[in-house]
C-alpha cells in the first residue's frame, strides 16, 4: 500500500508494523509527530503497545530498558536535547546488552537555541555502545524501522540501535511511502525472545558491577557483537529484500564511486543532492561519485577504503564539527583509510550547521576545491573570518 | 494475618553481600523481601545496596533484581512492571529499593512521574540520611545539625542547617493509594506495610528509616536501637496516607528525651544545647499537626 507521508509518520508507520509491547517517549521537535502518530495508534487500537507517558527523556531509555530487561520489545524516540539529556541511559542500555531501538530526529544542539536539523547530536554520542543507522528518505526510515528490530534483537547481536533522521528534511517532508504487508512484516520479524531478562522460573541479577578483572571481557563482548552486526545486517537485508522487494547496501551506499576520481563521503539526506551533482559532473566530463554512510556502527571500513582507493582525492561533508579537530565523520573516514593504507587526500567540508541551506552550489564547490586541494577542514559558506 | 517469626517466608533473597555490619538498609531490604517472596522483581539505583549486592559474580538476590541509573528506580520500575505484565506474568510484585539521596534528590522526578502514572509499583526508600555509598555527603534527607563530609561541623557551621525534605508528604500530595512511613527499628510494622502495600494497586512509597553505622557514628549492634528510639523520641513517626487520609499508627504519648538519641551519634557530638532546642521545637511544632489533623 502506498501512502504520502513525512518521514516521521513512515517511521511511526513502521513502528506499528513491528509492534513493540513498551513504548516510552517524550516530545521534543522535530520528533514530537512520531509519538503523536503513535499514541493515536495505540488509542484507535491499530497497535497493541503500552504507550507510556514518562515525564523526561531520562526516564523514557531508563523505562525502555526496564521493559527490556522485562523481556519484551521496546521503542523510544528523542531529538537533540533530549537524545543528550538521555545520554547516561545509552551506554547503560548497551552494556546491559538490551536491544532497545530508537529513532533519533537530527537536529543541533544549544546553545545557542536551535530546532533545526544537523548531526551533532547523535555523532556527539558515537561511542556509546549503540548501533546507529542514518537514513536517507522516508522509505527508507520505514524500513529501519522494522529493520533495526531484526538486527538488535537477533541472539549474536543484542545491541541497541539508533536509527536517525534529519531533522526536518526528513521528519517533516512528504513522500511516497509504500507500507509493507503486516503478515509479511510478521514473517520477517519474529516475536523477541531472550534470556537477557527476568525469569521467575530461575530467577536473574542483571545489570549489575563488575571489577577490573572481568569488565574488560564485557566491553570486549560488546565490541565483538558490532562485528556479528555486519553480517546480520547482511542477513535481514536479503532477507527484507526478498520478501519486500527493496535492496539495501549494507553499511554504506555508493553511487558511481566505481572509476570515480572524486568521491564524497556523507551521511542521511545529503547524497540526495550530491547524486544529482555527480550526474551533472559526469555530463561535464569529470568522473564524480558518492559514498553514503548507512551505518557510523559499526562502521563501513572496507566500504569506503575500498571506494576511495583508486579516487584522486575525496571529500566528507558533514553536518558536524569535534570543535579543536575535524569532523567526526572525517576522522571515522581518515582512520579507514590509514588501516587500508590508502593515501587518498581527505578533506572534510562541515557544513548545514543548524539547518544551513546545502546549496548545489556549496557540493559543486566541494568537487571543485578538492580536485585543487583544500584546507583540511572547511567550513561552507561561512561567510566571516 | 500478622507476620510473625514463625510464618515469615524462610528463604533469604538477600544474602552473601557486602554490607558492613550492622547495616540497617540490607535489613529493611532482606525484611521487606520476605514479605514479597520469590515473585519479586526488584529495581536498585546506584548506592549502597546495589554496590554491596551486585558484584558480579557475587550476585546477592534470591528473586529476580537490577541496578538501575541512579535516577532511574520509578522509571526502570515502571518498565519492569509493565514488560513483566505484557509477557502475560501475574501476582508479580515490582519492587524498587532507593536510598534518601536516589529518593529524595535526583530520583524525586521520576518517581513523582511513576506516581502521577499511577503505575502498580512498590517503592521502597532505605533512608540513612546521607549519600552514604559515596562516603556520607549530605541529602536532602540528611537531619538538621548532621555532620556529613559535605556538611562539616566547624566553627562557622555547625553541620547541616537544613531539615529533612518531608518526601512521605510529598508522596502524599500525588494523593497516591498508599504511602507509608516506618524504620528497621519496629520491623514488623514496616514488613506489615510492604504486605498491605502489596495488596494495593497502583502506586505505593514507603519511607523506612535505616541507620548506618557507618555513617551515623554508632556501634554496629546499635543499628536497631536507634532506629527505635528515633521513633520513641519523636523526630520521626510511623503513619500511613491511604484514602486521602493520613493516619498516625503509633503516639508514643510521652517522647523520650532526643538529646539522648542525638548525643549517642557521632555526626550530632558537636551539637550545642540551642542545637538540640531547635530540633525539639521543630519536632513539637509537627506532632502538634500530626495530633491535631492525622486520624
Ligand atoms: C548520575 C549519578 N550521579 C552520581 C552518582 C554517584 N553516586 C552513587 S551512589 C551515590 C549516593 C547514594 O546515596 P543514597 O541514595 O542515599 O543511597 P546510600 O548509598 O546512602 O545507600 C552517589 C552520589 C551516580 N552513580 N550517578
Ligand atoms: S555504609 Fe552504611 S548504608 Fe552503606 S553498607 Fe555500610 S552500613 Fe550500610
Ligand atoms: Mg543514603
Amino acid at each position: 500500500m502506498k501512502r504520502f507521508l513525512s518521514g516521521d509518520e513512515a517511521f511511526a508507520e513502521g513502528i506499528r508494523l513491528a509492534c513493540p509491547d513498551v513504548i516510552s517517549a517524550y516530545p521534543i521537535t522535530p520528533q514530537t509527530v512520531v509519538v503523536e502518530r503513535l499514541s493515536e495508534m495505540v488509542e484507535d487500537g491499530s497497535l497493541d503497545s503500552e504507550f507510556i507517558h514518562v515525564e523526561s527523556e531520562h526516564s523514557a531509555l531508563s523505562c525502555a530498558i526496564g521493559a527490556s530487561a522485562a523481556g519484551v520489545r521496546t521503542f523510544t524516540a528523542t531529538s537533540s536535547q533530549g537524545l543528550l539529556y538521555m545520554a547516561e541511559g545509552l551506554p547503560y542500555a548497551a552494556g546491559g546488552r538490551f536491544p532497545v531501538v530508537m529513532m533519533n530526529a537530527n537536529r543541533a544542539t544549544a546553545l545557542p537555541w536551535n530546532i533545526y536539523g544537523d548531526q551533532r547530536d547523535s555523532l556527539a554520542l558515537l561511542d556509546t555502545g549503540w548501533i546507529q543507522e542514518y537514513a536517507a528518505d522516508a522509505q527508507e526510515a520505514l524500513d529501519m524501522a522494522v529493520m533495526s528490530y531484526y538486527i538488535a534483537e537477533h541472539r549474536d547481536v543484542s545491541t541497541p540501535f539508533m536509527v536517525n533522521l534529519d531533522g526536518f528534511v526528513l521528519t517533516h517532508t512528504y513522500e511516497n511511502v509504500d507500507i509493507p504487508d503486516r503478515e509479511r512484516v510478521r514473517e520477517f520479524l519474529p516475536p523477541y525472545e531472550t534470556e537477557n531478562c527476568f525469569d521467575f522460573e530461575h530467577p536473574k541479577n542483571i545489570g549489575f558491577s563488575a571489577g577490573p578483572e572481568t569488565n574488560f571481557i564485557f566491553k570486549y563482548k560488546e565490541h565483538r557483537a558490532f562485528e556479528r552486526a555486519i553480517h546480520v545486517i547482511k542477513e535481514a537485508e536479503r532477507r527484507f529484500g526478498e520478501l519486500f522487494g527493496r535492496k539495501y547496501t549494507g553499511l554504506a551506499e555508493e553511487y558511481l564511486t566505481e572509476d570515480a576520481d572524486y568521491v564524497i563521503i556523507t551521511l542521511g539526506t545529503a547524497a540526495g543532492l550530491c547524486r544529482t551533482i555527480a550526474d551533472e559532473l559526469r555530463r561535464e566530463g569529470v568522473k564524480a561519485g558518492v559514498l553514503r554512510i548507512r551505518y557510523m556502527r559499526p562502521f563501513p571500513n572496507e566500504e569506503i577504503a575500498r571506494a576511495l582507493k583508486n579516487a584522486k582525492a575525496a571529500a566528507v561533508l558533514e553536518k558536524d564539527i569535534s570543535f579543536g579537530n575535524a569532523g567526526t565523520v572525517y576522522v571515522n573516514v581518515a582512520a579507514a583509510l590509514q588501516w587500508a593504507g590508502v593515501s587518498t587526500p581527505l578533506y572534510d567540508f562541515v557544513g548545514g550547521l543548524g539547518g544551513k541551506d546545502i546549496t548545489h552550489a556549496d557540493i559543486r564547490n566541494i568537487y571543485e576545491s578538492m580536485g585543487k586541494g583544500a584546507p583540511r577542514v572547511t567550513f561552507m559558506g561561512i561567510g566571516v573570518e | 494475618m500478622a507476620i510473625t517469626a514463625k510464618n515469615l517466608d524462610k528463604n533469604e533473597y538477600f544474602y552473601g553481600h557486602k554490607a558492613c555490619a550492622g547495616c540497617g538498609g540490607s535489613l529493611a531490604v532482606r525484611a521487606a523481601l520476605k514479605v514479597l517472596g520469590e515473585k519479586s522483581a526488584a529495581v536498585l539505583p546506584a548506592g549502597c545496596m546495589s554496590a554491596v549486592g551486585f558484584n558480579f559474580p557475587q550476585l546477592c538476590f534470591g528473586n529476580n533484581a537490577i541496578i538501575s541509573m541512579f535516577a532511574g528506580t520509578a522509571s526502570m520500575l515502571t518498565g519492569v512492571e509493565a514488560g513483566l505484565r505484557r509477557r502475560g506474568i501475574k501476582d508479580f510484585h515490582a519492587v524498587g529499593f532507593a536510598g534518601d539521596g536516589g529518593t529524595a534528590d535526583i530520583g524525586i522526578q521520576a518517581l513523582s512521574g511513576a506516581i502521577d502514572r499511577g503505575d502498580d509499583i512498590i517503592y521502597i526508600c532505605y533512608d540513612n540520611e546521607a549519600y552514604m555509598n559515596t562516603g556520607i555527603q549530605k541529602s536532602g534527607l540528611t537531619p538538621f545539625g548532621a555532620r556529613t563530609t559535605t556538611t562539616p561541623a566547624g566553627k562557622n557551621i555547625r553541620g547541616n542547617i537544613r531539615p529533612k525534605k518531608n518526601m512521605f508528604e510529598i508522596a502524599a500530595a500525588h494523593d497516591i493509594p498508599y504511602a507509608a512511613t516506618a524504620t528497621i527499628g519496629y520491623i514488623n510494622d514496616f514488613m506489615e506495610k510492604v504486605d498491605k502495600a502489596s495488596r494495593i494497586k497502583g502506586t505505593k512509597y514507603i519511607h523506612v528509616i535505616a541507620p548506618c553505622p557507618t555513617g551515623w557514628g554508632i556501634p554496629v549492634d546499635a543499628t536497631v536501637e536507634a532506629a527505635r528510639e528515633i521513633v520513641d523520641c519523636g523526630l520521626w513517626y510511623l503513619a500511613e496516607y491511604e484514602n486521602g487520609e493520613f493516619k498516625i499508627n503509633r503516639d508514643p504519648g510521652e517522647f523520650t528525651d532526643p538529646a539522648e538519641y542525638l548525643k549517642k551519634q557521632g555526626r550530632f557530638k558537636h551539637l550545642t544545647d540551642e542545637d538540640v532546642d531547635v530540633i525539639i521545637k521543630s519536632r513539637d511544632k509537627k506532632w502538634e499537626k500530626i495530633r491535631r489533623e492525622w486520624k
